[in-house]
């Protein structure tokens, strides 16, 4: 594969602790430019395969590759990358200049021609004026932006992310998750991103790998990820996702046809059908909005069927309904927007929801 | 908690613990040679007649000599044994970290007797310099448990961050971690000193005939005329110490709290 649309290459990169597995067979590419996530359960593998590419972890076997180049036996101090911390990792004895200008001290440019690149660098992040301050008194979202300065003042091929926004309360996160995004598209570099919060992962990125168990169990773009998940496990970790039993009747070239409890026979077509098989066998998976429960004057669905409301949550612009689909044994979820004019059910109603072939995934 | 009898109990703890050292400076002011209630008078001649002596000032310079080389000494190796044991894990570390602690708990007689046997079987002769080797096997122990606690509220990222900007792990070590753990640096070498300074089995063991001030104000107190001097001379060591720790607390503080941790103990 040519240099030109690949940044990052992994080549089946191994990770032993001892006896534990951290990594188990990583192969995959991230394109330059790209706003990349690594995101899965704490333990999974994500934060150490950061870690190899900035240099802080070896790997046992296989290669890592930026951007075009093995850095086996290259130290964190000559790659290409930079990182922000989990922790940001403020140099608490250094002011906010000192900081984000660290990185300068070996460049050969003069010192007047340094303060001002440090002064461009906090301007880009929004701490214009800060740099005189001490770092120890600055807060989180703060620490988060002289982290995020002092890296990209380097001019990094990659930046990468540890979990940045995880200390952050949920506004704040919220708004940072903006000016990441925002900051990337302004640099151009090639951002990756790790993190647990699959929220955080479908808002921000280009494309996610969802890992689990040092493995990735699917690389994707967001849209993929969240209407075509590869697995039950990934449908399972992204979003809410429903399951149905599913018999499978007839198997077709480029379709499949089934019977699922409390749908009735479907046709489902080939790419819908994704692999991730379980002891419990084949299932149907739909996303609560790809429901829908219909009123008096409601436009007509693809398929209907009659269920009773168990539960009700309001959530002010929406309502999640826990509905038991006449012949199942379980409730499933269905989330609708409130719309003016039409009631808020009541637990014990009686509904009938109507659905679309198109939008459901079958596992097997 | 506020029983009446707590309290008393607490009151007559802290004066059997302190009453003793108040009376040091109210005998060197005290007009008289006999150490004795009622107090006759005040004066500063004491303090005159101490300032005088010769041997006083020979010892006191040997005294200086030890507790400086210990306290440097002391706090590098403390320095080194604190890196190793918070940073790398390697077998035998929980096993060396107890030897080097050790003398924290052993008796202080049963080190300085055998460590004046292998002297004398060696044929090595007792100086000040035995007397430092003895002190700075006695401080290190101390040097390690305060430059450890500075170590361990060092975020290891902050290393990381370092050489992801570019920096050898020497200049590393240079930039962030010495200022970092400078405050528990100074901190360590004013305990060692002060533990050095006022020491006394070591020094009287494996001093020979060199004098230091804690054998010299033993020997003092053979002649109850020189009594009065060594009480003078005791405040000053007093307010000495007291002043010594209390920077080093201020230090150890201070370092815990720029590098943003929480106090978790120490000596004061």
């Amino acid at each position: 594969m040519s240099t030109k649309d690949t940044m990052i290459e992994f080549r089946d990169v191994h990770k032993y602790y001892g006896d534990y597995h951290a990594l188990r067979g990583i192969t995959g590419t991230i394109r330059p430019g790209e706003f990349f996530s690594l995101l899965g359960p704490s333990g999974c593998g994500k934060t150490t395969l950061l870690r190899t590419i900035a240099g802080f972890e070896d790997i046992s076997s296989g290669a890592v590759l930026v951007d075009g180049r093995d850095m086996a036996g290259v130290p964190a101090n000559k790659r290409p990358t930079n990182m922000v911390f989990q922790s940001y990792a403020i140099f608490p004895h250094l002011s906010v200049a000192q900081n984000v200008g660290f990185g300068l001290r070996k460049d050969a440019r003069s010192t007047a021609e340094k303060e001002k690149a440090v002064a461009e660098a906090l301007e880009m992040v929004g701490l214009k004026g800060y740099g005189g301050r001490a770092a120890h008194a600055l807060s989180g979202g703060q620490r988060q932006r002289v982290a995020l300065a002092r890296a990209l003042i380097l001019k990094p091929k990659v930046l990468l992310l540890d979990e940045p926004l995880s200390a952050l309360d949920k506004k704040m996160r919220e708004q940072m998750q903006m000016e990441l995004i925002k900051l990337q598209r302004q640099v151009g570099i090639t951002f990756i991103l790790v993190t647990h919060d699959q929220e955080e992962a479908l808002v921000m990125s280009d494309r996610i790998a969802v890992m689990f168990e040092g493995e990735i169990a699917q690389l994707a773009d967001p849209e993929t990820l969240y209407r075509r998940p590869g697995s039950r496990k990934v449908a399972d970790f992204i979003g809410t996702m429903n399951f149905l039993p599913a018999k499978v009747l007839e198997e077709g070239a480029d379709a499949v046809e089934v019977d699922a409890a409390g749908f009735g026979r479907i046709h489902i077509e080939a790419r819908q059908v994704m692999g991730g098989k379980t002891d419990e066998g084949a299932t149907v998976g739909f996303r609560p909005e790809t429901l829908t429960i219909l009123y008096e004057g409601s436009a007509a669905a693809d398929r209907e069927s009659m269920a009773t409301i168990e539960e009700v949550v309001y959530f002010g612009d929406m309502t999640y309904y826990d509905v038991r689909i006449d012949g199942t044994d379980a409730p499933v979820r269905i989330s609708m927007r409130n719309v003016f004019g039409r009631p808020v059910l009541d637990i014990g109603a009686r509904a009938r929801v109507g659905w679309s072939p198109g939008a459901l995934v079958l596992f097997r | 908690m506020k029983s009446p009898g707590f309290r008393l109990y607490a009151i007559a703890y802290l004066l059997f613990l302190y009453a003793p050292i108040i009376l040091l400076p109210l005998f060197a002011f005290n007009d008289s040679k006999v150490i004795a209630f009622p107090l006759s008078g005040f004066t500063t001649s004491w303090f005159a007649t101490m300032w005088e002596d010769q041997n006083l000032w020979n010892a006191a310079q040997n005294s200086l000599i030890i507790s400086t080389t210990t306290a440097i000494f002391a706090t590098l190796l403390g320095l080194f044994a604190a890196r190793a044991s918070t940073r790398f894990n390697f077998p035998g570390s929980g096993g060396a970290l107890g030897l080097i602690m050790l003398p924290l708990v052993l008796p202080e007689m049963i080190v300085a007797m055998a460590m004046l046997a292998v002297l004398l079987t060696i044929g090595f002769p007792l100086s000040i310099f035995t007397i430092i080797l003895g002190h700075v096997l006695l401080c290190t122990p101390f040097a390690v448990a305060i430059l450890s606690s500075a170590f361990q509220s060092l975020d290891r990222s902050l290393e990381e961050a370092a050489q992801d900007l570019g920096e050898t792990p020497l200049s590393t070590f240079w930039l962030i971690i010495l200022p970092l753990v400078m405050p528990g640096i100074i901190s360590s070498l004013l305990i060692c000193f002060t533990i050095s300074l006022d020491e006394f089995i070591m020094a009287y063991f494996l001093g020979g005939n060199e004098p230091v001030l804690s054998t010299y104000i033993y020997g003092q107190f053979r002649f109850p005329a020189r009594v009065p001097a060594i009480m003078a001379l005791g405040t000053i060591l007093v307010c000495l110490s007291i002043t010594l720790l209390a920077i080093a607390e201020w230090f150890r503080r201070r370092g815990i709290a720029k590098s943003g941790g929480t106090d978790t103990g120490g000596f004061l």
